[in-house]
């Protein structure tokens, strides 16, 4: 019994573990109580693979367990742990410390968007406008009518919406946009990309219903082509291009 | 009117004005920079036809396309819909005093007022 204890506490080297530290400055900010936000810092160990959600976690299991941040997958899926990492917007499950190259890692909660607490943001603003664009296929007969069983694709029609469909509704792309910064009522490239993805779907027949509702003084015609959209997307995923090419359904180049 | 009626425009005025503007730079190159301005010049201009039709033009093309502009601006500053409303007739309003202005110097020195 004594040997099996004395192998059992024995702790070899793991030839893997480079463990370093790193200062993590989290946003604190209440909108009930603060008039701004303030950061506080933690000293924070983490391996080649930490991320920063696991940062995070790591100090409200050992630090400070009343920071707010909201999470669910851990695998860039779910899109729920959008924020800002060193200035940048970022999912905080998919950005490892080791790749941020710095010895200070700062997380603030996503640009555009309502603050709940920390890093917590509102996302109702944008699950509305997704909505708005009617993000399903629109058609007036239905499978169960058809003698056939589904809606047949060429793999040359899928390639023209498979990477928008990739959207986990993350926000980080509205985070980016600089137009959503100062028009608050911008429809924002998430929805639009979205927009697109149905529109350019061949299974799709609501082109003209969902052109309609991107045509407005604060839809398509205000994004500016900035591109950091697309820039930031962890999917993937390319709005910029997508609300190009609904532009050029809009001026009669694409039909 | 339709946004996307709107940018049609707004592209085309922008168009056309790189176009036109283009040929009056390019009927200033025939003469010399300060006979180009000489007031006897200037008149001359006013009172050819095709030409004054092309400054009308310009004048036309340049107040659609930069008060639609300052329109998408002002638009992006500040939302509500009183605002909204004020700056689209504001600007509808503006365009048509700057064309109107400029409009009056042409039939000015075409009556022989000036």
């Amino acid at each position: 019994m004594a040997q099996v204890s004395s192998i059992a506490d024995e702790q070899p080297p793991n030839p893997l573990s480079t463990t370093k530290s790193i200062l993590l400055r989290i946003s604190r900010f209440n909108p009930e109580f603060d008039d701004s936000n303030k950061f506080m810092e933690f000293t924070v160990s983490y391996e080649k693979w930490t991320t920063v959600l696991e940062a995070i976690l790591d100090v409200k299991k050992h630090h400070d367990h009343s920071v707010a941040v909201r999470y669910s997958c851990r695998q860039a899926t779910c899109g729920s742990c959008g924020m800002l990492i060193n200035g940048k917007p970022r999912l905080a499950c998919f950005t490892k410390i080791s790749e941020l190259d710095s010895d200070v890692v700062t997380v603030e909660p996503m640009n555009n968007f309502p603050v709940i607490r920390d890093l917590t943001v509102r996302f109702e603003k944008l699950f509305n406008t997704h909505q708005k664009i009617k993000p399903y296929l629109i058609r007036d007969d239905t499978e169960l009518e058809s003698d056939e069983r589904e809606f047949l694709q060429s793999p040359q029609e899928v390639e023209q919406y498979i990477q928008f469909a990739n959207c986990i509704k993350c926000g980080l792309c509205n985070s980016a946009c600089p137009t959503m910064a100062t028009d608050s009522s911008f429809v924002g490239p998430q929805a639009l990309a979205q927009a697109y993805r149905y529109v350019a779907d061949s299974r799709d027949k609501g082109k003209d219903t969902r052109l309609n509702i991107i045509d407005e003084s604060h839809g398509i015609w205000r994004c500016h082509f900035a591109g950091s959209c697309s820039q930031v997307c962890p999917k993937g995923v390319d709005p910029a291009m997508g609300i190009q090419f609904l532009r050029g359904y809009l001026l009669g180049f694409r039909s | 009117m339709k946004e996307s009626t709107i940018m049609k425009i707004h592209y085309g005025t922008a168009l056309a004005s790189v176009g036109l503007v283009a040929v009056h730079i390019l009927m200033r190159l025939t003469t010399g920079f300060s006979d180009s301005l000489s007031y006897e010049n200037v008149l001359a201009n006013y009172r050819s036809v095709p030409y004054v039709i092309m400054l009308e033009l310009i004048l036309i093309l340049l107040a659609v396309h930069g008060f639609n502009g300052l329109r998408v601006i002002l638009l992006e500053l500040k939302q509500g819909r009183v605002y909204e409303k004020a700056v689209s007739y504001g600007v509808v309003i503006g365009m048509i005093a700057l064309i109107g202005y400029g409009s009056r110097t042409i039939i000015m020195t075409n009556m022989g007022m000036v």
